[in-house]
């Protein structure tokens, strides 16, 4: 049995590296500072450890030849979830390039909000350490934060010290859109966030007159989706009164059309703050499912985040377009590779009858088997690695805590791509 | 495997070789003297071409975090460039800030073997080196940027001893993997998170204390007392401030004699004279460059035409974000370690404020006499993306050239500039000492920029020409560390450089205090801090090369 200590996570997004495991054999337990994201993230045991090729076991090198040959002879091959770590991603980006495909990222639907937002007029963001030392007023925009990442509030707002506030309890917390499901963001001294409860459908409306607000333009009305203008007054003066507001969302939670605008909305209240005198910064909440580092792999490659395409053989962007279910109901795809080497029950989407090749982490329960199906390692548990935290900046070294045996998910997707040139 | 290039005519400055017909023989990447009684496996005929060690880049934006962020926000700019895969070579896209396949490419293409990303936030130097790591063809490295991290503001707040803040430079650097050190904006990044928006010379941190003046010379002294070949990499304060000539020179002043590069130096050569209340600097930059030994910079010279800037120095971009072209931006505060910023430019001859900028840094190369000391960079993309280089040496090579151009610019800059008062061209040894042997001097590479024996044969090959566009932008032939890789000004084979990085001593108990600091105040273990070894070699394609410190056996 080992113990290994500071084991950092690529499952919450927001970078936790404090959690202590224990290894028995191939059993991992996490025995500190766990939590109900974590905690099954890293003790999901392996199940299946063969490749199958149409449901009978193969040698992972019939099963890469088979996924080869699939692809090959693709008019439209699409390669989705991206759900890995950095070499992971490398590695599928090598395939796709090769082969013509479509890449795709499991979270983008959410993420496009963000990116079509940034693209179009930018942001000021800011990152977790300075959230951890700086802020003194946090408001999160229409999203339940601790069911998102259960321990933010414990380790970036409720420290007990922090470099430039006298007292971390005192920092104020207000929600505007859901309301919270639980009472992490209680402060130590017990007092309770400041809610703004609206539908998030209102979000475009509320965020709009917020903004408005703090531009100081007239406003000709008492209530906006049932939330008194008075009381966005308050938070617009307390916004150009705090020394380091933070305003937080999350892309993937504002499901409803044209969330992008609400998006930008945000981030221009932000840019108004700082216009009149004050700091204050966004934070795009994400990270999960290895998003941030398909994005950042597939930027650096490519110059585009992670929803293109290599059909023509140059790197071509579209956040519309290339959306697999998007695809899929429009009989555009006739090979499908999904990779997500985190999430046992994030399998591929339904694509009808279209032949399909997943790269999954072990444990992974099909309704209908795929074509072939190669169960690879986590990284962070089975290999090292790296992944991006929500904040973008942060790659964090991922560790190996026990020998599985399973391949990496490069070493799968390098497999398929030289037996593409066969 | 012996090769012979034969008949070549020589710029090979670090061993004082000018313009010398000169067979070069390579030996197990290596340049060898010409060895007795063995026959070369392989011949060139490069009878009459010029002959120049690979070229060295010391200062371009290619690996980090805030690079990727400005790839990301100009799709446009990739549209109107996109590159598609070949045999050998990776597809992608350019124009200002490319992917990193084509940036690898596009250097080669022109000659280039190492480039040097000069902001490399400690805390993302991982994805520096990721970036970097997907670089093929190029060398690389990093200058790890401090000195508006937290912890070393505390240090100075603290009046911790030179050699306390030593050990945590050191220390930083070991941790980041980098061959220099870099200051951005002295103590301005921090600044900016207190709400402060400008930040002079002599100007206190509200909440530190510090100026960046103390903060220069606390940098430079230990950087020089580690025993680091590369100069503190100094971004000055009051980029593009009109006027910020003054803090430029008093800058200079301020380091007392100690090493300093003074890196994209024409952003910080601004007067306030003239009816636009902006004019150039160059004059008095030049004259104080000539006469302090200790100075060296790169010029960070400017082109017309679309390109986005991307900087540590999140408090100046921030100020500049009005400028946006196409008006949209990004300013980030990180990890109380720096900060970025993101504003793309189109830089416009028509524009006095843009075409006194070009004149500016065109008048700088110009009047800063020692080839040595100063450095061929667009800071690249900040200025225009990298690929205009060849535009620029002809600029600096061919004055009919030069006045032709300036005779084209917004004709109030082109009175307010003497430019055109100024004969000198660069010869070819000039050209072959700024982006060759200097570069590879004054950034501590042994082995690298030089033809002589032992050297690693990072050689350029091109065919002579008066246009010194064409004759820089397609060389003949490129070898990598022996390996003929560009042919015809074409990638023919994909390779993969090393990583350079120097690593002075230091104290280890210096963690037992950042270990504590870690813990209450950052967001990460400090045993995950650090970057490892492995994780820029694990791939099977990156390498390490460690140089000496001054003083130190290679």
């Amino acid at each position: 049995m080992t113990k290994i200590t500071e084991v950092p996570s690529p499952f919450c997004g927001i970078g936790t590296d404090d959690l202590t495991i224990q290894a028995d054999g191939i059993a991992i337990k996490v025995v500190a500072n766990g939590c109900a994201v974590n905690t099954p993230a890293f003790e999901q045991a392996i199940t299946d450890t063969s490749p199958r090729v149409d449901g009978k076991e193969v040698t992972l090198k019939q099963a890469t030849n088979r996924a080869a040959k699939l692809l090959k002879t693709a008019n439209q091959p699409v390669i989705g979830g991206c759900a890995t770590d950095v070499n992971g991603m490398r590695a599928l980006m090598a395939l796709a390039d090769r082969n013509g495909a479509v890449v795709d990222n499991i979270n983008f639907t959410g993420a496009k909000r963000n990116f079509l937002a940034m693209q179009d007029t930018g942001w000021i963001n800011t990152t977790l350490a300075e959230i951890k030392n700086r802020c003194d007023l946090f408001i999160v925009f229409g999203c339940d934060l601790e069911a998102f990442s259960p321990r933010f509030y414990e380790r970036y707002l409720w420290n007990k010290e922090a470099m430039f506030l006298d007292d971390t309890s005192a920092r104020e917390i207000i929600y505007i859109g859901k309301a919270p499901s639980g009472n992490a963001s209680t402060s130590p001294n017990k007092t309770k966030a400041q809610v703004l409860e609206c539908a998030d459908a209102d979000l475009p409306e509320v965020t709009s007159v917020l903004k408005a607000l703090i531009k100081g333009n007239p406003v000709f009305t008492e209530q906006v989706a049932g939330i008194a203008v008075a009381d966005l007054q308050e938070i617009a003066d307390k916004l150009k009164a705090a020394d380091y507001g933070v305003v937080t969302w999350a892309a993937g939670a504002l499901n409803f059309s044209q969330a992008e605008l609400t998006v930008q909305t945000i981030c221009e209240l932000v840019k108004d703050v700082n216009a009149s005198g004050v700091r204050c910064s966004g934070f795009p909440l994400g990270g999960k499912e290895g998003d941030q580092t398909a994005n950042q792999v597939c930027g650096w490659q490519t110059g585009y985040p992670a929803r293109m395409r290599f059909s023509s053989g140059i790197p071509e962007y579209d956040p519309f377009l290339y959306d697999i279910n998007a695809m899929f109901a429009n009989g555009e795809v006739d090979a499908f590779v999904w990779v997500q080497a985190f999430n046992t029950s994030a399998v591929p989407p339904h694509g009808g009858n279209i032949p399909t090749v997943v790269i999954g982490r072990s444990g992974m329960v099909f309704e209908e088997e795929p074509e072939v199906y190669i169960p690879v390692g986590t990284p962070g548990i089975d290999h090292t690695g790296h992944a991006y935290r929500l904040d973008n900046v942060v790659a964090i070294r991922l560790k190996k805590l026990r020998d599985s045996g399973l391949p990496t998910t490069a070493e799968v997707l390098t497999a398929i791509e030289q037996a593409l040139v066969i | 495997m012996l090769t012979k290039l034969t008949g070549g005519i020589v710029y090979d400055p670090a061993n004082k070789v000018n313009g010398k017909k000169k067979d070069i023989y390579i030996k197990d990447g290596k340049i060898v003297n010409k060895p007795r009684n063995v026959e070369p496996d392989k011949e060139y005929n490069i009878t009459g071409k010029v002959v120049m060690a690979g070229a060295i880049d010391l200062h371009t934006h290619i690996g980090g975090g805030k690079g990727n962020i400005a790839r990301m926000l100009m799709p446009e700019n990739h549209r109107i460039d996109a590159v598609a895969h070949t045999g050998i070579k990776r597809a992608g896209t350019g124009h200002a800030m490319p992917s990193t396949f084509i940036t690898g490419y596009r250097y080669a293409e022109m000659g280039y073997t190492a480039a040097f990303e000069p902001a490399v936030l400690p805390v993302n130097a991982r994805q520096a080196h990721m970036e970097m790591g997907d670089v093929p063809m190029l060398d690389k490295g990093g200058y790890v940027l401090m000195g508006s991290d937290d912890y070393f503001l505390r240090m100075m707040t603290a009046n911790k001893d030179q050699q306390a803040i030593n050990d945590y430079v050191a220390w930083t650097l070991r941790a980041a993997q980098g061959i220099g050190i870099k200051v951005v904006n002295p103590g301005g990044i921090s600044a900016f998170k207190f709400n402060q928006r400008q930040l002079d010379l002599d100007e206190k941190n509200k909440h530190y204390n510090v100026t960046p003046r103390d903060i220069l010379k606390s940098l430079a002294t230990a950087v020089k007392e580690l025993g680091i070949k590369h100069p503190l990499h100094v971004h000055g304060s009051n980029l593009g401030v009109p006027g910020n000539t003054q803090t430029t020179l008093d800058s200079i002043a301020g380091v007392e004699g100690l090493p300093m590069h003074l890196t994209h130096i024409q952003f910080h050569s601004y007067g306030t004279e003239g009816d636009f209340k902006f004019s150039s600097g160059a004059a008095q930059i030049a004259e104080s460059i000539n006469k302090n030994k200790n100075i060296s910079v790169d010029v960070g010279q400017i082109m017309f035409g679309q390109t986005v800037t991307a900087s540590g120095d999140n408090m100046r971009q921030y100020a500049n974000h009005g400028f946006a072209n196409p008006n949209k931006w990004v300013c980030m505060d990180i990890e109380c370690d720096a900060g970025c910023g993101l504003v793309p430019f189109k830089y416009r001859d028509q524009n006095f404020v843009n075409a006194l900028q070009w004149t500016i840094g065109l008048e700088i190369f110009l009047l800063v006499k020692d080839p040595w000391r100063i450095f061929l960079t667009t800071d690249h993309p900040n200025g225009a993306p990298f690929s205009s280089y060849p535009h620029l040496i002809r600029l600096l090579m061919d004055k009919s050239f030069r006045n032709d151009m300036l005779s084209s610019i917004h004709p109030e800059a082109q009175k307010m500039s003497t430019l055109g008062t100024i004969d000198r061209e660069y010869t070819m040894q000039e050209i072959a000492i700024l982006t060759r042997a200097g570069a590879a001097k004054i950034t501590g590479l042994v082995g690298r920029g030089s033809l002589g024996k032992d050297s690693w044969a990072d050689i350029t090959v091109y065919t002579e020409n008066e246009n010194r566009e064409k004759m820089f932008e397609k060389p003949d032939y490129v070898f990598k560390d022996g390996e003929m890789v560009v042919k015809d000004g074409e990638v023919v084979k994909t390779v993969w450089g090393t990583t350079h990085v120097v690593r002075p001593e230091y104290d280890k108990s210096v963690e037992k205090d950042l270990k504590q600091y870690f813990d209450k105040y950052l967001t990460m273990k400090i045993g995950n801090f650090a970057i490892s070894d492995d994780e820029i070699t694990e791939d099977g394609r990156g390498s390490l090369t460690v140089h000496p410190t001054v003083g130190e056996k290679v």
